[in-house]
């Protein structure tokens, strides 16, 4: 460990259960590839493939794995940089760029615990801002590769949804050959919203699902009224105008996805959104009491008796649990309960983990 | 996960839905919409109304209705009775003709399409050489005379339509005998008049428009006689007698023509302008009446004095020194006298006039002095002044009943109490179970009250808030009283009168309790009224206070109109409901919901600045909350700057419309430019209708508008003890729980009621809540007030704990009691992407098990679409397709009944009425003989309710087990007039 007058950063290095502590110059860090060669240097792994990350100020795990990042990270630590090192083949992805104010424990616990396999996802989103949930592409495994199903979260930002739909018309394939038929489409972006922002959606793409329902046969109206309905978890299927950008799926993933044979496009059901969680949809239960004039308060769940209908949603799940749609599709459409949904991150014990890792859906 | 998944078939269910649940639109109540055609038939003693949409329907004695739709959906120009027969026959503005024939089956009559026929001319002649003018059915009852405008006559036989060709009436046959010099002056004329003979149907007599008359005989196909009329014609009238014909003139004039022995009448007899002698409108239609003791009736459409009275819609009876020209509100449409149909009698006397203007039925009395109106018992105008809005009333117990139509008669003295005059055909519907209301707010201030118990529409009581309010326009002053000698002799008659002196007495909500006869209405400038029912005339001061819903909020203009000016001075009240205390909104803004406690005697009402609550026994305001978001301008600001963004928007789509309609003239003119071609189509791209995607937030407009008001007695604050509560749910998506303190009976006047706002649950969803219940410990939802004091209704279990419902516009969601957790929830919105705009409670009982109910919730959804939820558990029962969703005023306009039926406009003068239950169904019935019907039936048989036999259809009439303790009702209604 190194005391540094001003212009050094004191930093501290985690790898698996070992730590060190260097400093770096705050004003000249240098390059990515140097700070890399660095900790491998310091942690004595020279020839181990790693995952960088840090702790931002909000205490969020962010990935360092540019230049840009690296001078964020280095700018941004006060008054210690805090680094966290994994192999990259065990890098658990899911760490980086939640919401800690409820996940903190978990994402130390999972990098901590280098034998909680994960798979690699193929997409590794760079920019440190992009690492709040605001959006996701979920089900990619059970949709044709010309759909794109997106999740946005409006929970928790306060950034307007920010998009547009109009009436239109797509050209089909039908038994009788190609056939137009009216669609929905988005028309508009609000630059700096929600949908902008996530680059998931664009203008033109035709809307064929809102949370599950197929559009088909409502109207604008109807369809608008949906959207708004769910705008608190909005899961829109779209087929994008721009078909280039798809997520094309080949060997690896059907090894992680199980289910990929007996979800393939024959089998194809529009109205399961595999990823829909009924505890999740009830996002909007969340509604507030406040009785006698005093504070604000949620409104529990009564207790369900057992001919209660809600009985199936009963659940206090953690909101963590089911980020970027990491979830076993074991629990798909069974009944949730707290401990089963977190095993994901608490159960660690090698024999489960080879069961586990045919359910889970890789991104 | 799926709900609508989850309750798959379970058979038993099933089977019990297909005994509750029915849906049927059963009839339509009041007046047809763009009526264009009248028929009459003597002999069914039925009336045929058309309409421009092509509907056509039939009254008879009241309760005998049927309806019939042409597929082509075509203005009905004419309709025709076939004589003697239940048949009769349509013109559309197609030229096409229909015959429709009442047929019986199963023991009633359905009207029924037999038969359409269009007239085709030779290949290559003009349209108008078919073009039919004028329809006579033959009294033979085998052919058809079609006047066209060829001049020409075609014959067509009956049923078939079969075109007979020799014996069509040609111009040239008929101006054979014509004098040379009279003939050169009439190079085109087309049929105006069609007329039998009355004593001779070998001869009919054919009117030509530019004056010339001719008798035609049938059998030698020749004119047997000639009137040479020099007048443009309108019209043909024959005496009972046929010595004589009358013909009235585009200029005002009518003429009398003997039928004597010449061939050739170059004169008429008498000609005569009756308002002459300045220049005078056509007199288009014409009766001579003949009677027994004394002068005939002269009955004419029209003739006014052009230049001063030309814009009056006139029917005029002369009779001897008697003359009144009967002023109509609205276009006349056509118009018949009911007379002694008996073709034997040797005169007329007729007895009445029916008169179907554009926008009412008026039916003059001929028989008794000063003519007086009927006052009909169906087709009642419910637009005399617009509807905005309707309060249903079940089961209304025979005290208070015949308290409304006491105090309604004294209001309809002026009318005949001639037995009314259509009385064909035999009514068959069972009595109506129970005796409903239906109170419609109107836009100038009136509450009317209507029997909507059976399939008859009537009016039974008008009541108006005006009097309490100082307007511009005084209801007492008469513009201008007609002096004794006035020329001519006008007479104003029908009520509908569209235009309101002031909007703001506009009634926008009523509430009526049944039991106690108390009755609470509020309106447009933000005005609430409570009223009671009082047998006797009263002068009295009405009460009045203040309810600033504003409170703290400071420094906002309001920029609505002002509220209304009470009097302070006694104003008199008839006989009915009176009001005794009126509150008014600060803002007077529209008063958007209403609450009426007859037990507690307290009305809550809201608008879209907060709601308040009033004492209505010590007259005292308890309290008042404002629900505004300080950040709402919208709200705050009033109706004009809505306004201001409305023109703002229709600017807008002007422009836009422009713009398209610039491009694609741009694109006519330059259709080889191809660049133009694509600017155009770019620009229209550019204008697409789109949908803004964004979540509710409390910062939206109107979130604080108050949506529904609800009074309960039930576990608010602990489970222990319950106590009366207001709730109070918003657009916003929030609901306001008040906890109240009402003294008990003996100390109600000395202690103040007290409220404390107890709860406060903010729906995370934010949509905006339109009913809110609370369910007892069974599951059942609260007894209405007063409802078990009379005992029609079990207690309400207060062991069990009680849940809260909250309907939003998305979704249903149960809450548990007292302390509020959630419970159940159905989706709407998120799943099916409609809104719920009116949601009841509606009791359904079983049409196999007499004694089997259960209630469930009725909805209506943006998409007009009808669905049943069941209580307590929020499952979808069944739905049904209702209202065309884009019929926005229909699905506004919709109201329920307590017992599974419903109400909603299908134009601004029409109620359909629908019913979702198996049990409570009021359609017609009814069934019309020609056997039945002697010759000289025209004396008024009664009505046909009472020779009705009564063949009760398989409706089952028991009443199920709440109902059964209903009918020893009556001495419920505590008589309230103790002013």
């Amino acid at each position: 460990t190194t005391r540094s007058p001003c212009g050094t950063l004191e930093t501290k290095g985690m790898f698996g259960a070992e730590f060190r502590r260097f400093s770096l110059e705050r004003t000249k860090p240098g390059k990515f590839e140097e700070f890399y060669g660095l900790l491998q240097h310091v942690h004595k792994i020279p020839n181990v493939e790693v995952l960088v990350g840090y702790i931002d100020i909000h205490g969020d795990l962010l990935p360092i794995n540019n230049d840009d990042n690296y001078h964020k990270a280095v700018s941004t630590a006060n008054p210690l940089l805090r680094i966290f090192i994994q192999r990259k083949e065990d890098a658990d992805y899911s760490a980086f760029g939640t919401d800690t104010m409820t996940r903190k424990k978990n994402v130390l616990s999972n990098v901590l615990r280098p034998d909680n396999h994960k798979k690699k996802p193929h997409i590794v989103i760079s920019m440190p801002r992009d690492f709040r949930p605001v959006s996701s592409i979920i089900d990619v495994d059970i949709l044709p590769e010309t759909h794109r199903r997106v999740r946005l979260y409006k929970y928790g930002t306060d950034k307007p949804l920010g998009f547009y739909i109009r009436d239109g018309s797509s050209v089909r394939v039908t038994p009788h050959g190609l056939e137009k038929v009216p669609g929905i489409f988005i028309s508009r972006l609000v630059p700096g919203g929600l949908a902008q922002s996530t680059g998931l959606l664009a203008v033109n793409d035709e809307v064929l699902e809102v949370n599950g329902i197929e559009v088909s046969g409502k109207s604008l109206d109807q369809v608008t009224d949906m959207m708004i309905a769910n705008s608190r978890n909005l899961i829109i299927t779209v087929r994008p105008a721009n078909q280039r950008n798809n997520v094309v799926r080949n060997s690896r993933t059907s090894g992680s996805s199980g289910q990929s044979t007996d979800t393939s496009l024959p089998g194809y059901t529009p109205h399961t959104v595999q990823n829909f969680h009924p505890e999740e949809d009830d996002s909007d239960e969340d509604d507030i009491i406040i009785e006698d004039n005093g504070e604000p308060q949620q409104i529990p769940k009564a207790v369900p008796t057992s001919e209660s209908l809600e009985s199936l949603t009963q659940i206090e799940l953690l909101h963590d649990s089911t980020q970027n749609g990491f979830i076993p599709f074991s629990e798909v459409n069974l009944c949730h309960s707290a401990g089963n949904v977190s095993m994901e991150y608490e159960i660690h014990d090698p024999d489960k983990k080879s069961l586990e890792d045919g359910a889970i859906i890789t991104l | 996960m799926r709900r609508f998944l989850r309750h798959g078939h379970d058979p038993v269910r099933e089977r019990l839905k297909r005994d509750l649940f029915q849906f049927n639109k059963t009839v339509e109540h009041g007046f047809p919409h763009q009526p264009s055609a009248l028929g009459y038939s003597p002999f069914l003693h039925l009336m045929a109304i058309g309409t421009r949409s092509g509907a056509i329907k039939l009254y008879g004695a009241p309760g005998v209705e049927f309806m019939g739709l042409h597929e082509e959906n075509n203005t009905v120009m004419q309709i025709h009775f076939i004589p003697g027969q239940c048949q009769l026959v349509t013109l559309l503005d197609d030229n096409s003709l229909h015959l429709w024939s009442l047929k019986q089956r199963s023991g009633a009559s359905e009207l029924q399409e037999e038969q359409r026929f269009t007239l085709r001319g030779p290949p290559g002649s003009p349209p108008s050489a078919t073009q039919i003018t004028v329809v006579l059915p033959h009294s033979s009852r085998e052919v058809l005379y079609l006047g066209t405008e060829s001049g020409n006559v075609f014959v067509v036989e009956l049923p078939s339509f079969r075109l007979l060709e020799d014996r069509t009436i040609t111009s040239e046959a008929v101006l054979q005998r014509v004098p040379e010099d009279y003939r050169n002056r009439r190079s085109f004329e087309l049929v105006e008049a069609l007329r039998e003979h009355p004593r001779n149907p070998g001869h009919i007599l054919i009117g030509y428009s530019r004056g010339l008359i001719v008798l035609w005989d049938l059998h030698n196909k020749r004119v047997s006689r000639h009137f040479l009329g020099s007048q443009q014609l309108e019209n043909l009238f024959w005496q009972k007698d046929g010595h004589q014909i009358i013909s009235c003139h585009y200029d005002g004039s009518y003429a009398q023509w003997p039928v004597s022995n010449d061939d050739r009448q170059l004169e008429p007899l008498e000609s005569k302008v009756p308002y002459g002698p300045f220049p005078c409108k056509a007199i288009s239609k014409i009766y001579w009446q003949t009677t027994k003791n004394g002068p005939p009736y002269i009955i004419f459409q029209g003739g006014m004095p052009r230049a001063s009275y030309g814009d009056r819609h006139s029917i005029s009876v002369v009779h001897g020194s008697q003359q009144i020209a009967f002023d109509f509100t609205s276009r006349v449409i056509d118009f018949f006298v009911v007379c002694n149909a008996d073709p034997a009698a040797e005169f007329d006397d007729p007895s009445a006039m029916v008169v179907l203007a554009e926008e009412e039925l008026v039916v003059i009395d001929l028989k008794s002095a000063g003519w007086p109106a009927v006052h009909p018992p169906y087709l009642a105008s419910l637009h005399c002044s617009a509807i905005t809005c309707s309060h249903h009333v079940s089961n209304i117990p025979l005290k208070l009943w015949e308290r409304v139509i006491s105090a309604g008669s004294k209001q309809n003295s002026h009318y005949s109490d001639m037995p009314w005059p259509i009385d064909g055909g035999t009514n068959l519907a069972p009595d109506p179970p129970q005796r409903d209301l239906l109170l419609t707010g109107h836009e100038d201030g009136t509450v009317r009250f209507w029997d909507a118990s059976g399939v008859c529409l009537r009016l039974l009581y008008k009541l108006s808030t005006v009097r309490v309010f100082l307007t511009d326009a005084d209801p007492n002053d008469n513009m201008n009283p007609l002096g004794e000698d006035e020329w001519p002799p006008l007479r104003k008659v029908g009520s509908f009168d569209p235009y309101s002196d002031d909007p703001r007495l506009g009634i926008q909500k009523i509430y009526l309790c049944k039991y106690s006869g108390y009755l609470t209405v509020a309106g447009t400038a933000g005005q609430i009224l409570v009223m009671e029912l009082n047998d006797e005339e009263s002068e009295h001061v009405v009460d009045h206070a203040e309810a600033d819903l504003l409170q703290d909020q400071e420094g906002y203009k309001w920029k609505g109109h002002e509220r209304l000016k009470a009097r302070d001075e006694p104003v008199r009240f008839e006989p009915g409901f009176q009001p005794f205390v009126l509150v008014q909104c600060q803002p007077p803004a529209v008063v958007t919901s209403l609450a009426l406690h007859s037990e507690w005697k307290l009305v809550a009402f809201g608008t879209s600045h907060g709601f308040g609550l009033f004492d209505h026994q010590q007259k005292r305001l308890v309290f008042v909350k404002c629900t505004l978001h300080p950040s709402d301008q919208l709200a705050l600001e009033g109706p004009l700057s809505r306004v201001k963004s409305l023109k703002k928007s229709l600017r807008q789509s002007f422009r836009r419309i422009r713009r398209s309609r610039v491009s694609s003239r741009k694109r006519r003119v330059q259709e080889a430019n191809s660049k133009f071609d694509q600017d155009a189509l770019q620009e229209m791209e550019l204008a697409p209708i789109q949908r803004k995607i964004e979540a509710r937030s409390a910062e939206d407009s109107f979130t604080g508008f108050v949506r529904t008001l609800y009074f309960a007695d039930t576990f608010l604050r602990d489970s222990s003890r319950h106590c009366p509560s207001l709730w109070a749910g918003t657009n916003g998506g929030t609901v306001y729980a008040f906890c109240l303190r009402v003294p008990p009976a003996e100390r109600r006047m000395d202690e103040p009621v007290r409220a404390e706002q107890a709860k406060e649950i903010q729906l995370m969803h934010r949509a905006p809540v339109v009913g809110i219940l609370v369910l007892d410990g069974h599951g059942t939802p609260l007894p209405e007030p007063l409802e078990v004091a009379h005992d029609l209704s079990k207690s309400p279990d207060m062991q069990g704990s009680h849940q809260l419902l909250v309907v939003s516009e998305e979704q249903f969601k149960v809450f548990t009691l007292p302390k509020v957790s959630s419970k159940l929830k159905l989706k709407l919105t998120a799943l099916e992407g409609c809104r719920v705009r009116k949601v009841t409670v509606a009791n359904f009982g079983s049409c196999k098990t007499e004694d089997y109910s259960e209630n469930n919730l009725a909805i209506l959804t943006n998409l007009g679409d009808i669905q049943i939820i069941s209580l307590p558990f929020l499952k979808l029962q069944i739905r049904y397709p209702c209202i065309r969703k884009e019929d926005v005023s229909g699905i506004a306009s919709c109201v329920f009944t307590k017992y599974g039926q419903g109400f909603y406009l299908i134009s601004p003068s029409e109620f359909e009425r629908f019913s979702l239950s198996t049990k409570w169904l009021v359609e017609p019935r009814c069934v019309v003989d020609t056997q039945e019907i002697t010759g000289n039936n025209y004396l008024h048989n009664k009505s046909g309710m009472e020779k009705a036999t009564r063949k009760s259809r398989v409706i089952a009439l028991s009443y199920g087990e709440r109902n059964s303790r209903r009918i020893h009702v009556g001495h419920g209604l505590s008589n309230g007039g103790g002013k």
